[in-house]
């Protein structure tokens, strides 16, 4: 990424975000297009989701950007990126994370580059839920640690995924609720910063992640998310994810999500968690 | 600090109960009866009316029709004391070829006029949720 864009990324996202809200959006109903998730795909703020970025349906073209900062104690992660997306089917998604040890100068990023294809049902009108499978490719640019702890690859590696999703108006005294279930078939150690696969488990394996959500207002949604992580390595421990979160959609060109997360154990630091927050525009 | 996220949790919630509204009455009484079934329903027009996307489709409608029978769906959405006498939903868009955008604005102005008419969202939700399972023969038809 040239260096300017790293520098401005903020900004950026926020002034195309400004600039746009007279174009058009997309006709889908606010909200149910969800957020960007960590590693890129359209999801909650961990998790991805079987909905399709953005806020077009058939015959409909929608692209946008995310920033997102994930504060933990002894760790910062930085995820920035874009999607585009068209006929609430097809979703492609390119992003970068940077993951900083504080008060070190180490920094590892990684990309992940990811494909989502809606294979059957709608999110909102059923019948039952909307499917999607989905895959995340992911590049290790800083593999030294990964080596250090012989991950089994440390150069990349996929992820393949299988989401359903489904919005249930009314559904607790009148207020919206959305489920997400999401099985994923990885080895990537904390999300691939650490390299993919391990001494202990070198194969790729099924891991469950979930999301609950409700719409406390029709712009405003309240939710959980939950994420099996592998623990592939013998050094060091890795610990599954949750987070609790409030996101908040203004219009349908912009989403802006605050969390608290909790990772757990980190490349030998114990009890990690921290505030997430993310900034996502729609066009 | 991992009583923090206990924390969250327990504030969301306690926000998201304290909110939650309590009625004595029924979603017909609530919204007005037939005279708010009425309101809504005009609300409604007057959104379509303003619409360069959908109007086209209601341009050679009989409004005085699609306001009767609109009212009565709504009433009989809402459990009211009605019946809808008017024609299918397959057989009233059959032709007009409305996609998913069109469905999709149509919503918003309901959802619009609604929220003019002053129906809490929960509500709009509840009447959403008996109009939603007619989109499978309103769309492509």
């Amino acid at each position: 990424m040239p260096p300017f864009v790293k520098r401005y990324q903020m900004l950026i996202v926020l002034f195309t975000a400004l600039f746009s809200v007279n174009a058009v959006a997309g006709s889908q109903l606010l909200a149910t297009g969800g957020v960007t998730q960590v590693e890129g795909s359209a999801g909650g703020g961990l998790v991805p989701w079987a909905v399709i970025a953005g806020y077009g349906d058939a015959n409909e073209y929608s692209s946008g950007a995310f920033t997102t900062q994930v504060d933990l104690a002894d760790f910062r992660l930085h995820s920035v990126g874009a999607y585009a997306s068209w006929d609430n089917r097809w979703e492609l998604s390119a992003s970068q994370q940077r993951f900083t040890v504080k008060q070190t100068d180490v920094v590892l990023r990684q990309e992940v580059y990811g494909v989502k294809a809606r294979i059957a049902g709608d999110v909102l009108y059923g019948p039952g839920p909307q499917w999607s499978l989905g895959v995340q490719y992911k590049r290790l640019l800083d593999d030294a640690v990964a080596q250090s702890l012989s991950a089994d690859k440390t150069h990349a590696d996929l992820d393949v995924y299988l989401a359903a999703s489904q919005i249930h108006l009314a559904a607790f005294a009148g207020y919206n609720v959305m489920w997400n279930a999401t099985l994923r078939a990885s080895r990537a150690n904390q999300l691939g910063f650490l390299g993919y696969g391990g001494d202990e488990q070198q194969r790729h394996q099924s891991l469950l992640e979930v999301s609950a959500l409700m719409l406390v207002r029709p712009d405003l949604a309240i939710g959980v998310e939950y994420r099996q992580k592998p623990d592939n390595l013998s050094a060091i421990k890795e610990d599954d994810w949750y987070d609790v979160f409030v996101a908040w959609f203004p219009n349908k060109h912009v989403s802006v999500t605050a969390a608290w997360a909790h990772t757990g154990r980190i490349a030998g630091s114990d009890k990690q968690e921290g505030m997430y927050w993310s900034l996502a525009t729609f066009f | 600090m991992k009583s923090s996220l206990l924390s969250c949790g327990v504030l969301l919630s306690s926000a998201l109960l304290l909110s939650l509204p309590v009625h004595s009455q029924s979603l017909y009484e609530r919204l007005g009866g037939e005279a708010g079934m009425l309101a809504i329903t005009n609300a409604f027009i007057e959104e379509i009316s303003f619409d360069a996307m959908v109007y086209p489709y209601f341009r050679t409608s009989d409004i005085g029709r699609f306001q009767a029978k609109f009212s009565e769906q709504l009433c009989v959405a809402v459990n009211g004391p009605c019946e809808y006498t008017g024609d299918s939903m397959l057989l009233v868009h059959r032709g007009m070829g409305i996609d998913e955008a069109a469905f999709n604005r149509t919503v918003e102005l309901l959802q619009a006029a609604m929220t003019r008419e002053g129906v809490h969202h929960t509500d709009q939700n509840r009447i959403l949720k008996q109009f939603a399972p007619m989109r499978a023969d309103i769309i492509h038809q």
